[in-house]
Order: C-alpha cells, then sequence, then structure tokens
C-alpha cells in the first residue's frame, strides 16, 4: 500500500474569469502529448477576440468625423453597449450563468506590454491547443449586419477591419483573418477589399451571417466578383439573433442559440446553391462557419428533393443543389456528436475529408479543442490531419512552416 | 490499487473540495453533506477539468398540479459540479448527467482512516 504522499500536489479548486488560458486548457495539451498529435499541422479557422474590450481604440479609426464624435461622445454614458455598436448587454447568457468562465470574461494577468493584451491572450490559447494558425474574427461586431444604420454598420466595419490589421495582426505572422464586409453598403466592401486585399495577414473576407439580405443579389455581384479575380476566399459567419420574428418565440437562450445560428446559414446557402452562384463564381471558394454540421444533410437532402420537382425555377444548375454543397468548405464547430452514426453519415455527404476545416471557436462556450477531431472514431489519420490543418494549409496558401516541429 | 493520500478531514467544509494530481492522473474529491465522493478531473464530454467547475445546485421547473410551468428553482437535494469547458453538469454523489445517464464521471472510492482521506486509484 503507498500512501501516495510523496507525488501528489494540488491544482487549482476552481477555474475562474481569472485562471490563465494556459491552465484552463492544460487538459487538451496533456492530451494532446498523450496521444502524439501535438506536432501535427493544425489550423483554427474560426476563433474570437473581443473587440469590444478594445472599443475606445476602434473608435479612433473611425473615418467619418460626425460618427466619429458620437463614437467617443457614448463612452462616458452610463450603462449600455460601446459607442455605436448594437450589441445587446442586457441579455448576457452565453455562459450559462457563470458556469463557464472563459465565456464570461478573460481576466487573467498578462504582464507583457510589448503587445496588445489581446495578442498574448491569443497566443497562449494557441500554444495551449498547439495551434500553428489561427483565423481570428471579432466577437459582438458578428451582430452588426442587423445595424439599424447601414452606414454606422460600413464605418465601424472599416475602423475595425484597420485597427486589427494594424494593432494586432502584424505581431504574429501565425494570425490571420477574413475581413468584415458590411454588404448593406456594396461600395464600402469593394473599397474594403482593395485596401486590405493583399494584405499578408487577410486571409480572404467575411459575411456575417446574422442579416436580412437575399444574398444572391445583383447589388452584391460586384462583391464577389472582386474575390473571385483576386483568388480571395469567402466565409460566411453564422451568429444568433433574438430579433426575428421566429426566434421571437423562443424564450430559452438554448433554444434561440440552436435555431438562430443554424438558420442564418440556411437561408443564404439557400440563396447561395438556388441562385446559381457557384456557376456564376465558379473559381470562389467559399467556407460556411459556426453553424455546426447536423444541418448540412437536411438541407442536401430537402433541396435536392425541390429541386428534383422543380428545375425551371434555379435554371442555373446543372447538378444537385448537395453536389454544390459539397463542392464548399465548412468549420466543424460546434460538432454534434451525440448520435456518431448520423455525425458519420454527415462527414460523407460534405467530403469532409477534403473539404472540412476544423475550427476551435475559442474563447466561445461551445468551443471545440483539436481533439475533437482526433477523437472522432470513424476518421483515419489521413482524414484527422486534413480536417486539423492540411484542408486549411490548401485552401488559404498557408505556409506550412509548422512551428512545432522541431 | 494505491491509497493516494488527500487531506484531512477538517480541511473539507460543507460543499468543499480538493484536486490532485497522481501520476497521470487528476482527481476531484469532493465533501456533500457528510460524505466524500471522488471523480477524474476529465469531463465525459471532451475532456475538460469538470472537477475544478463551479458547485451549484441543480435547477429544476416548478410544474402545478395541473402541469402548468410555476417557473425554475434551485433543487433543495440535488448537487451539481459544472464543467467549466462547456458547463456540462454532474450530480456530485452520483457523477451522473441530469439528463443523459450514459454521460458518468470514472468516480474513485474514498478510505476515511484517522481522520486522513485517501483515494483509492
Amino acid at each position: 500500500m503507498d500512501s501516495g504522499l510523496e507525488q501528489t500536489r494540488e491544482l487549482p479548486q476552481e477555474i475562474t474569469t481569472k485562471t490563465d488560458t494556459r491552465d484552463i486548457l492544460a487538459r487538451e495539451t496533456k492530451y494532446q502529448r498523450e496521444k502524439g498529435f501535438n506536432h501535427w499541422t493544425i489550423v483554427d479557422v474560426d476563433a474570437h477576440h473581443s473587440e469590444m474590450s478594445s472599443w475606445r481604440e476602434v473608435v479612433e479609426y473611425i473615418d467619418d468625423p460626425i460618427l466619429k464624435h458620437y463614437g467617443k461622445e457614448f463612452q462616458s454614458r452610463t450603462g449600455g453597449a460601446p459607442g455605436l455598436s448594437n450589441a445587446m448587454p442586457g441579455l448576457r447568457y452565453q455562459d450559462i450563468g457563470g458556469r463557464v468562465p472563459h465565456q464570461t470574461k478573460i481576466e487573467e494577468a498578462v504582464e507583457d506590454t510589448s503587445n496588445h493584451r489581446d495578442v498574448t491572450l491569443i497566443r497562449r490559447s494557441m500554444d495551449a491547443m498547439g495551434l500553428d494558425h489561427q483565423i481570428l474574427f471579432p466577437g459582438n461586431l458578428l451582430q452588426l449586419g442587423t445595424h439599424p444604420q447601414p452606414r454606422v454598420e460600413a464605418h465601424l466595419a472599416l475602423a475595425y477591419n484597420r485597427w486589427v490589421c494594424e494593432r494586432i495582426l502584424p505581431s504574429d505572422d501565425r494570425v490571420k483573418t477574413l475581413l468584415y464586409l458590411p454588404i448593406s453598403e456594396p461600395d464600402m466592401c469593394l473599397k474594403i477589399i482593395k485596401e486590405f486585399g493583399e494584405n499578408p495577414n487577410v486571409s480572404g473576407f467575411m459575411i456575417t451571417a446574422v442579416r436580412y439580405k437575399p444574398v444572391h443579389h445583383n447589388q452584391f455581384i460586384p462583391i464577389y466578383k472582386e474575390l473571385e479575380e483576386r483568388g480571395l476566399p469567402l466565409a460566411f459567419h453564422a451568429g444568433l439573433t433574438w430579433g426575428d420574428d421566429w426566434m421571437k418565440q423562443l424564450d430559452l437562450f438554448i433554444s434561440m442559440h440552436a435555431i438562430s445560428f443554424v438558420l442564418c446559414n440556411i437561408v443564404h446557402m439557400t440563396n447561395w446553391i438556388i441562385h446559381g452562384m457557384q456557376e456564376r463564381f465558379p473559381k470562389l471558394d467559399v467556407i460556411w462557419i459556426e453553424s455546426g454540421l447536423a444541418w448540412l444533410a437536411f438541407l442536401m437532402q430537402r433541396l435536392d428533393s425541390e429541386y428534383l420537382m422543380r428545375p425551371s425555377e434555379a435554371p442555373l444548375l446543372k447538378k444537385l443543389p448537395s453536389e454544390y454543397m459539397a463542392d464548399m468548405y465548412y468549420t466543424c464547430q460546434p460538432i454534434e456528436t451525440s448520435n456518431m452514426a448520423l455525425t458519420e453519415e454527415t462527414f460523407k455527404a460534405i467530403k469532409a475529408e477534403t473539404q472540412l476545416l476544423y475550427a476551435s471557436d475559442w474563447p466561445h462556450w461551445d468551443f471545440n479543442p483539436p481533439s475533437t477531431i482526433y477523437d472522432l472514431p470513424f476518421l483515419d489519420e489521413k482524414a484527422k490531419r486534413n480536417i486539423l490543418g492540411e484542408n486549411a494549409v490548401k485552401l488559404f496558401g498557408i505556409e506550412t512552416k509548422n512551428s512545432k516541429a522541431a | 490499487m494505491v491509497d493516494v493520500y488527500v487531506g484531512c478531514e477538517e480541511e473539507f467544509e460543507d460543499r468543499g473540495r480538493k484536486v490532485i494530481v497522481h501520476g497521470d492522473l487528476e482527481i476531484g474529491v469532493f465533501f456533500v453533506d457528510g460524505e466524500f465522493y471522488a471523480y477524474e478531473n476529465k469531463c465525459v464530454h471532451q475532456g475538460g477539468p469538470v472537477c475544478q467547475g463551479r458547485i451549484l445546485n441543480r435547477v429544476v421547473e416548478l410544474i402545478a398540479e395541473d402541469k402548468t410551468s410555476q417557473g425554475l428553482a434551485w433543487s433543495e437535494e440535488d448537487v451539481h459540479i459544472v464543467c467549466p469547458w462547456h458547463g456540462y453538469e454532474f450530480n456530485l454523489k452520483t457523477g451522473i448527467h441530469p439528463g443523459y445517464k450514459n454521460a458518468r464521471l470514472r468516480a474513485f472510492d474514498i478510505k476515511v482512516k484517522n481522520g486522513e482521506i485517501y483515494v483509492v486509484t
């Protein structure tokens, strides 16, 4: 019998908002070492930082002098969201009433002042999850597509894009972004693409899916044309909304979150497919982000069934909707695995081995560490390596200098 | 089988805990309603540090005799540990998720000897 006294040490009793990211994620770091995939190339195609924590800095990047004045003035008002944004500060259910502290707030100590605090936090999460590259997105700004003032959306998008490209991304060449396109203002989108399209830290562009715009409308065509000509991918990043009439019937966050994060991409995908956008832009790579995967098998079958009966309404199509869907890219998070047989069939349907991209969504409450993909029982090693990193390396043309190989 | 020393009984207040590392094993030891319970600090969901999460009573919904909802309340009996990674909840006395019995934490036996707590690994 062994007392075990000498071999035992204690961990902190409770993880809080002040716990270091590396300690929160320590179990993932350890697991990757144990399983031996800590040297694989891993690319995270969807992670977030809290731009609202730096909103005073972002506001300084607003071009329009009057909007800038309002943005600065609003900072001194009691309560409410940061100036000019349309975030909903009163409905902060994301962290399940404080049960998921890293979603609540990241208050850990950062001693290094040589870089922006966000850079240190990003590096800590990347190191802990064994990431070689990360595609970074904002947080609350993903709601901006429903801003009541399209012009404000456009100017805030430009300001954020300039701020993130100047203050965050240059600090670490492992971190890239797909920049925000405020498609309510197509001219601003073209301006943004022209300004940042050749920035080495910009891997493509992103439309926030929470918006009520038919994405195939002629006014947006020049945006897609410009991206295709430049060989830059376009992503649709899903989000939540409690604001539309269907969601208003869902009076709990769990219900609204489960449906709205998928519904927005179902609507945009349907327009994208049925209006033959891939026939019009066959070289434009399109990525669908953060709707999970379970919706894809449903939509593939649904659209195929309807298209076969009503081809006259979708005359641009030369093959089944599901075939177009399998030509596009998807991020895995938040992956649904409660019925593994369904998960496996979904992987087959979307040709996951070449089309699926790993995404963590860190630091959000439903994040997926890389082990989520590694542990899937139906994938062989090649498929796991592709999904965790190699597919993204090819899609974004990332230089494969695996930072962990040495 | 190894008895791993955790600490003394008096170190544990009600709903108190210690999370220890012994070799490759991380184990959370909890003291709830006069009894000790021990689980691996590894969530069955995605491997998160479940024993380092918040301890909260289970949330229940109050349903009247006429089947109408009378709102939510804290359970007076069931105490949960909540995984800080994603919010999976487990009853601290059984290690089982409230709605999915297959989601069960790996439990360890506890021995109390002369006021000292040991977990059997």
